[in-house]
């Protein structure tokens, strides 16, 4: 690909922006309650609007309880596997909320579905501002967290890939054609933080800018982008028994997600104050680390590779 | 209050309890009480017995503060006569079983000491909290483990206000004594906040040993804060929280908020600003748990109160 070369992509009639996917990560949930209140009051032509968005709470039930999910975790509903499965009276809640939504906002992998997903998430564990994809050439959204850097300097912002196949991506930000999870830390589940929730809205709004000046037949320039590949898990330490953990996240690495992490650097501490140290072979980044949500999927911390992605010019198609 | 003159002679404290797990998804003290329960050489004292103990299991179990209701408002004298058994809330259940084996409440049979082990998502620090200005033995407890761990700070909360204060676990004993550390995420455990619990047990234990084997503690002054109001989140005619913590006090434990300052941010960046009629110290300051009690944070006034000299009788 010749650097200069603008790639022209179709424009981004729909977007959804989409909060309270797990009940209990307010920021989202309340943004998206706020925007949906000004979107009463400010009643523009959606003729004159270049971009046609929809809000969405995602996971009402879960939200209205304050819990991260009801009977299973939304945000891992949306293969094509379980949205095209059998339903039944003992179907979980989830399962059902998620065919609702593809029906509103998909179907995925169709030409009606949106062209753009952003769904809202918040951490415990401390990353900043994180953009969360499963494509690390999808130039909409790069182009989109490119912006925001340039936009919002004072937030760390890192973009993470998971190298997941269409076939298999879960996640409710996979049912537009380009997606991306939003997600920002540290914040404790089940409270919202000012900051916290003013980068969000910041993000929101900034994405939403970055659309209609697209739209409109920007051209946006070319640069580069260090992009994170989730390369593994690693899980605590737990006893062979009860399954109980059995070491805490070593004072040293705790709250220190994208610093690298070398061979033999301290990774948890026993209860009984010993040291146990990352075995593996090459140095990676961790985050997430020590996610709340995580210890039930047997993750203390993730790892990833960073490489640099250049990515071209891109503009608005014109038919 | 005593005279600086005299010692006041109180029975020894031989039975002592650790709760852990009274809110499930507090983990310092659900992984404290869980090592101790398995190996209790750490908490062992000569004169002393430490019991550890779980007091909500189901909670744990699932991670969850309660599984029907608070724990931890629920050692009210209603709910620990109640019949009903096992109709009952699984909790209210669970409060009778602690008061049978713990208490009974406010009996000579109760327990002399029961520390019940909290974490918060409010930066707080390490703080004890005392339910009685009168308890001249928690006082000279707190006092001792305040010393102990200088210069890294432990601060005292005295919730004796005759509306706000609640029918905690701890309160089966004859001297019930909250610990809370944070801030700590739900559900999450943070070793620097594990150690830190660890520790002010420790001096906790020690002082008990101590006071068993006939030291005397002389007549000393405690800083507390003593719970003055609840002060909860600006909310619309449906009950909707419309605002946040302002920035300038997410995260201000003990600092003084005074009338004006910056206190609530709605949601469209609009600040709300106290408007108390003088400088309060607020606590619990975004307490995730909180947000269903109607509490965005509690207001203290500080106060210095005076220990009796006391010794074993």
């Amino acid at each position: 690909m010749e650097v200069g070369a603008v790639v022209c992509l179709p424009r981004l009639s729909r977007v959804a922006v989409c909060g309270g996917t797990h009940g209990n990560e307010l920021s989202g949930v309340y943004l998206v309650r706020e925007l949906l209140k000004v979107k009463k009051k400010v009643m523009v032509e959606e003729e004159e609007e270049s971009v046609s968005v929809v809000i969405v709470l995602s996971n009402p039930r879960a939200t209205q309880q304050c819990h991260r999910y009801i009977d299973t975790d939304l945000n891992r509903c949306f293969t094509h596997a379980t949205l095209n499965g059998p339903l039944s009276d003992t179907t979980p809640y989830e399962i059902v909320r998620s065919r609702e939504l593809n029906t509103l906002l998909g179907p995925k992998g169709s030409s009606q579905a949106v062209d753009l997903v952003c769904d809202l998430h918040n951490t415990t564990a401390n990353m900043g501002m994180c953009f969360i994809t499963y494509s690390d050439c999808d130039w909409i959204c790069l182009h989109i967290f490119r912006h925001l850097q340039m936009e919002i300097p004072d937030i760390p912002m890192r973009f993470i890939h998971f190298d997941v196949s269409n076939k298999e991506s879960y996640s409710l930000d996979s049912v537009g054609k380009h997606g991306f999870a939003m997600e920002i830390g540290p914040q404790p589940h089940g409270v919202v933080r000012s900051n916290i929730y003013t980068a969000m809205k910041g993000g929101v709004q900034h994405m939403l800018d970055w659309v209609r000046l697209f739209n409109s037949g920007k051209m946006f320039k070319g640069g580069f982008v260090d992009v994170f590949t989730m390369v593994k898990h690693i899980d605590y330490p737990r006893d062979s028994v009860t399954h109980n953990i059995t070491a805490v996240i070593h004072p040293h690495l705790q709250d220190r997600d994208f610093c690298l992490l070398h061979p033999e650097d301290p990774l948890f501490q026993t209860f009984s104050g010993e040291t146990l140290r990352y075995k593996g072979n090459e140095p990676l980044y961790p985050f997430f680390i020590n996610e709340c949500a995580y210890y039930e999927k047997g993750i203390a911390l993730s790892l990833a590779r960073k490489k640099r992605v250049m990515i071209p010019p891109i503009q608005v198609e014109t038919s | 209050m005593s005279s600086y003159n005299n010692t006041a002679r109180l029975t020894e404290a031989r039975r002592v309890a650790i709760f852990g797990g009274t809110h499930g998804n507090e983990m310092s003290g659900v992984t404290l009480v869980n090592l101790w329960m398995k190996n209790s050489d750490e908490i062992q004292r000569k004169g002393v017995e430490a019991k550890p103990f779980i007091t909500n299991p189901k909670a744990v179990e699932k991670c969850t503060r309660y599984v029907d209701t608070d724990l931890n408002r629920a050692f009210t004298p209603e709910n620990l006569s109640a019949p009903g058994g096992d109709e009952l809330p699984y909790e209210v259940q669970r409060a009778q079983e602690i008061n049978r084996v713990f208490g009974p409440k406010g009996s000579p049979d109760a327990y002399d000491v029961i520390f019940d082990l909290h974490n918060t998502t409010s930066n707080m620090g390490c703080t004890l909290i005392l339910e009685s200005s009168k308890d001249h033995f928690n006082l000279q407890m707190m006092n001792y483990i305040k010393k102990a761990i200088a210069p890294a700070s432990c601060l005292v909360l005295l919730n004796e206000h005759p509306l706000l204060k609640y029918s905690t676990s701890r309160s089966v004993a004859k001297h019930p004594v909250g610990l809370e550390v944070g801030p700590q995420p739900q559900g999450v455990l943070r070793s620097n906040i594990f150690e830190a619990m660890r520790v002010i047990l420790k001096h906790a234990l020690d002082f008990i040993e101590l006071f068993n084997e006939g030291m005397e503690f002389p007549s000393c002054t405690v800083e507390v804060f003593r719970v003055s109001e609840r002060i909860d989140y600006p909310r619309d005619a449906n009950g909707n929280i419309i605002a946040m913590v302002h920035p300038n006090l997410q995260d201000c434990d003990w600092e003084p908020l005074n009338p004006g300052d910056p206190m609530f941010q709605t949601f469209d960046g609009k600040t709300i600003h106290y408007q108390g009629s003088g400088t309060v110290y607020p606590t619990f300051i975004n307490e995730a748990a909180y947000y269903e009690k109607q509490q965005a944070f509690v207001t203290t006034r500080r106060e210095t109160l005076v220990a009796s000299a006391i010794r074993k009788a």
